[in-house]
């Protein structure tokens, strides 16, 4: 039995909330929330996991429950292996795990794109800002009911608001992807653009 | 004893060579001929921008090779990459900070319309925070494309009314 098997099945003994989770590679295990830093601790200290991969969110879409998730990728230098740690978060409104920044600094940043991102809150986080959005941003852009093309916001600036009278808009992708025509043919052909571009954030999508 | 100077005409041969031309030509003659680039690098297209500067395709040929750092001393502002919301204030605050006059050149599509990137998080065309005077397409322009821009802009600016501007300001 692989180490990486060993301290799942050992994670399970120590923490009768945990349990096997669906896996296609790397031995996985769930986690209630408040076993989370314990379970990981255990994980840098007893077994070896002594690099975290990655830190990510998942949202299962607007109603599920448990709403989001957080994953954890760690690896062992010692074992050469990964477990990937669960955690669901309780409240599907205010999401909210334990920072792992105690144990890894490094979960830092991770942890921020977390937030930016799904808007889950890693409590004990030293300094959990936006790291990617602009401070002041309303929305979640990953979460399931965010549309890709983007919701009209404010810029953060209202000095070049005033001036420029634009903010961020909503971009449809007008019958994209935008991709570059393959084959020998003219460059300015072969330059990337909506195959459809009937349409745009002006013009509506016509009725089929 | 030293007389006073009657002569009417010019005399060459106190006075020297003297080209007669109109203020408008003289003055867009010395702008056009040397731009100075604001590089505002954002993205892919900045390594082309760089090309553009070396020695194979020598933006120097035309006058533009002083890159400046600082808007201040630059002319021509050459926004080449994808311009996120959130860079969108900076590339209009700095674009506020050059002197007057100043032009602009959208380097590649993202530059120009947001290119491919049709998202939340990048601004669709800069032309919606600055007035553009040169577009160039590609993805990235070949460094020609840029040089082409770059001649097309001095002739734009070689069309301009500035004396009349000057004096009216």
């Amino acid at each position: 039995m692989s180490a990486a098997l060993d301290a799942v099945q050992a994670l399970k003994a120590r923490w009768p909330g945990a349990s096997d989770r669906a896996t296609l590679d790397h031995p996985a295990v769930n986690v209630p929330a408040s076993d989370l830093v314990a379970a990981l601790r255990s994980l840098k200290e007893d077994h070896g996991f002594d690099v975290l991969q990655d830190v990510s969110g998942v949202d299962w879409g607007a109603g599920s429950s448990p709403r989001f998730t957080v994953v954890y990728h760690v690896f062992s230098t010692v074992g050469h292996d990964y477990v990937r740690v669960a955690a669901d978060c309780t409240d599907a409104v205010a999401p909210e795990v334990p920072s792992a920044t105690g144990l890894w600094p490094g979960a830092d940043w991770h942890e921020r794109e977390a937030f930016d991102m799904f808007g889950i809150r890693f409590t004990g986080h030293p300094d959990l800002r936006r790291i990617l959005m602009w401070d002041g941003y309303p929305h979640f852009p990953l979460r399931k009911d965010f549309p890709l093309s983007g919701v009209p916001t404010e810029l953060p600036d209202a000095e070049v608001v005033a001036e420029t009278r634009t903010g961020a808009i909503a971009a449809p992708m007008a019958g994209g992807p935008f991709v570059a025509s393959p084959g020998e043919i003219n460059m300015t052909e072969a330059e990337p653009r909506a195959k459809d571009e009937s349409w745009t954030e002006r013009r509506p999508k016509p009725e089929a | 004893m030293v007389s006073a100077n009657t002569d009417l005409t010019y005399n060459s041969k106190i006075e020297g060579d003297v080209i007669v031309s109109r203020a408008d030509a003289v003055i867009n003659w010395i702008r056009s001929s040397s731009m100075w680039p604001m590089p505002m690098g954002l993205a892919c297209c900045a390594i082309e921008l760089m090309a553009v500067a070396a020695s194979r395709f020598d933006i120097a040929r035309f006058g533009a090779e002083v890159m400046r750092f600082s808007p201040k001393q630059s002319d021509v502002m050459i926004v080449s990459g994808t311009v996120t919301y959130k860079m969108s204030s900076a590339v209009r605050r700095i674009y506020d900070q050059m002197a007057e006059p100043k032009w602009v050149i959208a380097m590649g599509a993202c530059a120009s319309t947001g290119g491919m990137y049709r998202s939340y998080a990048v601004l669709q065309g800069v032309d919606r925070i600055l007035p553009v005077d040169v577009y160039v397409s590609g993805c990235p322009p070949r460094p020609e494309a840029l040089l082409d821009a770059l001649v097309k802009l001095q002739e734009k600016v070689k069309r301009e009314p500035s004396a009349s501007k000057l004096l009216s300001a």
